[in-house]
């Protein structure tokens, strides 16, 4: 990054302090997802049943659960493997789905008809169900859930870099980087994708929340990562057994990290996008 | 005298931006008769449409009225609610603009839309706004306007969109009709048809007439007195004859001398860029030694697109090193679909293109960029507000070509050439860390030219290079591809459809015509006596200000 686009960045984060707070708030998410196990205070595994179901004091910030373990605690190391599968697939669905949007935006043809083809059958299914079959026909395995993640988030951007390329193929620019010397190839992926991506990197914000959601509701209905790993969605699934009774703190506090977490992405979406335009900056 | 039916007194027109209030119109005042047709001529950012649409209170949200009187017949516009307005615009006045088919609703029939513009503004029924809109489109001389009712705009041409256009704007018999740049990106032939017909409505109704315009010929042609609006400012106000021949402003004067006119040379666009004025070296046609082949030899190229249509029945064409041809043709002709073949960016169907002797025309255009001739074949785009990548500075666009076709690596060799090309274009070097977006339409071209430049190539498609610009900018760039191409000995293929740049450009012309070769030779005797009919139609729908003070004097 320039100096310069430093200086924009800044002069775009005092213009709208949403951004400046959903970026502090990302950021924070993921320095905590990094350096989860040094901060969180307890053993997220460790029972002790004699203190279960206490609810919030000074000694456990968000109280204790049914085996005694610390909530707070699970909740912060939760959100490493949260945020990892949702980046993860998030970059997955990304990468690809640039690639081949992109290929098939630039070329047309048999190609871009049968991509376009299979997209239509895959955004034809409820998406989470088709989550949920691949999870369940693939394994109950972290690795999986980060797949299933990807695959249904890939036609939105398959669409979305088609459509990008598509208006700017037949441009001045990509044709004067022809006559540079430039391939096809190189001309797709070193001169299109980096001008579709600041509209991408947006998309790809608002993805996060919705593949946080995604893995957190898989483990909710149990084909997820499995107890007693610390999980949002885990949590609040096992919690949800005892708001009847009262103890609150079990379903809230996860949620209310979901819930930021999701927040915090959206809301950075709009600013990263005035961030990245170059047109944007004068 | 009688009153006037419009009067414009000191209009200011403010409009509040990122950086603050921006002056668009900084005190113009005019007025214009019953039945009168002025011109306003002016440069983009002179304020010419802005005024036209404080005429018609249409302005942006983000221009407001700052200062200043507008009267239409006695009723103060600028005073207007939106009530009255809005029954001005019913009845007193209309407007068209440049872009027909955008302005027209796509997915509605146009005898449709003619009946809804007359139906908003009175009470009739819907079969007699039919009847109406059917009698309009006869007024407008719209072949079958029966079957015409039902058409949707994408099945009508630029200049049928247009004309349907005008059949709207006068559907409520108005006093005035502003026409901001009717005919901008239409076909000069289309561009007469239009301009003869509103010219003749206008006459047949008494209807008064502002034709906004940056083509000074075309004001001449159709309009009797024109101003002159430069930064804002109504510069200069005369009879049009008189403007094009005794200019009292600078600014006119620069204006008239930069639009090129049948005679004009190019050493005649005087632009008062020191640069450029600097003596040409004078250049007659390098004679090659007898039996070296032709720069470009084509033969007998076809086009024909996936899709079963024809982009081009045939053509051949030899260029000769140093030397200039033009390709002119309206749209559709083919030009564009030739330039870039001959360019390698586009594949041929049939037949063959040699360049200095070796075939081309077997090397694929998708392989073409690893052949050794591609740094010979460069090509300056159209638009040069999309000809540069948004995110390369001005610095990486020239680079680029360099470091891909000349294999030179970032370094200080580097930036010595990229400044040294800046430097023969007129860009001053400052400009080169900036983005497209910070630069004007003239700096971009520029970068343009000195990216084709920038590997020394032998042969310069230039397609429709000045299409997009102000003519004094028009005048510069002309002027240095000139400078360049007699400095260079570079050979020019020069796509346009203004006749008059050709003729001032290209030795020789190439008139094409539905893919076809209609006629071919020595540029002013093609131009001065052209042989076929579409060729005498092409030169006879140029706006020449000699052909009109022929037809004034006859």
């Amino acid at each position: 990054m320039s100096s310069a686009t430093l200086q924009h960045a800044a002069f775009i984060l005092r213009g709208n302090p949403i951004t400046a707070v959903a970026a502090a708030g990302s950021t924070l998410l993921i320095l905590v997802g990094l350096f989860a196990p040094w901060l969180a205070p307890y053993d997220p595994i460790a029972s002790d049943v004699a203190n279960a179901l206490q609810a919030p004091s000074a000694a456990h910030w968000a109280g204790t659960d049914q085996l005694g373990r610390d909530v707070f605690s699970r909740i912060i190391v939760a959100t490493q493997l949260d945020l990892t599968i949702a980046l993860s697939a998030v970059g997955i669905s990304f990468v690809l789905g640039a690639v081949i949007g992109a290929l098939c935006g630039y070329t047309g043809g048999r190609l871009d008809r049968s991509v376009g083809r299979f997209v239509d059958v895959l955004m034809a299914f409820p998406l989470f169900v088709l989550a949920m079959a691949m999870v369940a026909a693939l394994g109950n395995r972290v690795e999986n859930i980060v797949i299933a993640t990807a695959i249904i988030n890939l036609p939105f951007y398959i669409r979305f870099a088609r459509a990008e390329v598509n208006v700017r193929r037949n441009l001045g620019w990509v044709e004067a980087a022809r006559a540079s010397g430039e391939s096809h190839v190189s001309v797709v992926l070193r001169f299109l994708l980096p001008n579709v991506l600041p509209a991408m990197v947006v998309q790809m914000s608002l993805n996060l929340g919705w593949a946080i959601i995604n893995a957190a509701g898989l483990s909710f209905i149990g084909l997820g990562v499995k107890p007693p790993t610390p999980e949002w969605g885990i949590m609040v699934a096992e919690g949800a057994r005892f708001i009847s009774t009262g103890k609150w703190w079990l379903v809230a506090f996860p949620g209310l990290a979901l819930m930021l977490a999701v927040l915090c992405f959206n809301l950075l979406g709009d600013g990263l996008r005035d961030i990245l335009d170059p047109r944007q900056r004068t | 005298m009688t009153q006037p039916l419009l009067n414009i007194e000191n209009l200011h027109v403010t409009f509040s931006t990122r950086r603050g209030p921006v002056e668009a119109v900084r005190g113009v005042s005019l007025s214009l008769a019953e039945g009168e047709t002025l011109g306003i001529v002016g440069e983009s950012g002179s304020g010419k449409s802005v005024t036209g649409f404080a005429v018609t209170r249409l302005l942006e949200s983000a221009g407001r009225i700052s200062a200043g009187r507008i009267t239409f017949r006695d009723r103060e516009i600028t005073k207007m609610t939106s009530a009255g307005l809005r029954e001005m615009h019913g009845s007193a006045m209309a407007m068209i603009f440049q872009n027909p088919r955008g302005a027209l609703n796509p997915i509605r029939a146009i005898g449709q839309q003619i009946a809804d513009a007359i139906m908003a503004h009175r009470k009739i029924s819907a079969d007699d706004a039919r009847g109406e809109a059917l009698e309009l489109l006869r007024a407008v001389k719209i072949r079958d306007p029966e079957k015409r009712m039902a058409a949707y705009p994408h099945e009508l041409s630029g200049g049928m969109c247009q004309r349907v256009m005008i059949a709207m704007a006068i559907s409520s018999n108005p006093a005035l009709l502003i026409a901001d740049e009717p005919t901008t990106g239409l076909d000069v032939t289309t561009q007469k048809v239009v301009m003869d017909l509103l010219a003749q409505i206008a006459a047949d109704r008494g209807m008064a007439t502002i034709l906004i315009t940056h083509d000074l010929g075309l004001s001449a042609r159709y309009c009797r007195r024109v101003v002159v609006m430069e930064q804002g400012r109504l510069v200069e106000e005369a009879e049009a004859l008189t403007l094009f021949h005794s200019p009292q402003h600078p600014y006119t004067k620069r204006l008239v001398a930069a639009s090129p006119t049948a005679t004009s040379r190019v050493e005649d666009l005087v632009t008062g860029d020191e640069n450029l004025l600097a003596a040409l070296p004078a250049a007659p046609l390098p004679t090659p030694p007898h039996g070296t082949p032709p720069l470009l030899e084509v033969r007998d190229l076809v086009k024909r697109f996936d899709d079963g249509t024809v982009g081009l029945k045939t053509f051949s064409m030899v260029l000769a090193a140093g030397e200039s041809v033009g390709l002119v043709g309206e749209s559709g002709s083919g030009k564009s679909t030739t330039s870039r073949m001959i360019c390698r960016l586009l594949d041929q169907s049939e037949g063959s293109i040699n360049f200095n002797g070796e075939s081309i025309s077997h090397i694929p255009a998708r392989d073409f960029h690893r052949a050794p001739q591609r740094k010979d074949i460069q090509i300056v785009f159209q638009d040069p507000n999309d000809s540069l990548n948004p995110r390369f500075t001005a610095f990486d666009c020239i680079a680029h070509p360099l470091m891909r076709l000349a294999g030179m690596r970032n370094g200080d060799a580097l930036r010595a050439r990229v400044r040294e090309c800046a430097h023969r274009v007129g860009l001053p070097a400052d400009l080169l860390e900036r983005f497209p977006h910070q630069l004007s339409g003239g700096q971009k071209a520029r970068i343009g030219i000195a990216r084709a430049i920038a590997c020394r190539p032998r042969l310069l498609v230039l397609d429709e290079p000045t299409a997009a610009l102000d003519v004094s900018v028009q005048a510069v760039v002309l002027q240095l591809l000139d400078k360049l191409r007699r400095e260079d000995g570079l050979a020019f293929l020069f796509v346009s459809h203004d006749l008059n740049v050709v003729r001032m450009m290209c030795q020789r012309t190439i008139v094409l015509r539905n893919g076809e070769i209609v006629e071919q030779g020595e540029s002013h005797a093609l131009f001065d006596n052209p042989q076929t009919d579409y060729t005498r139609e092409l030169v006879d729908a140029v706006p020449n200000i000699e052909l009109i003070e022929a037809a004034v004097a006859g």
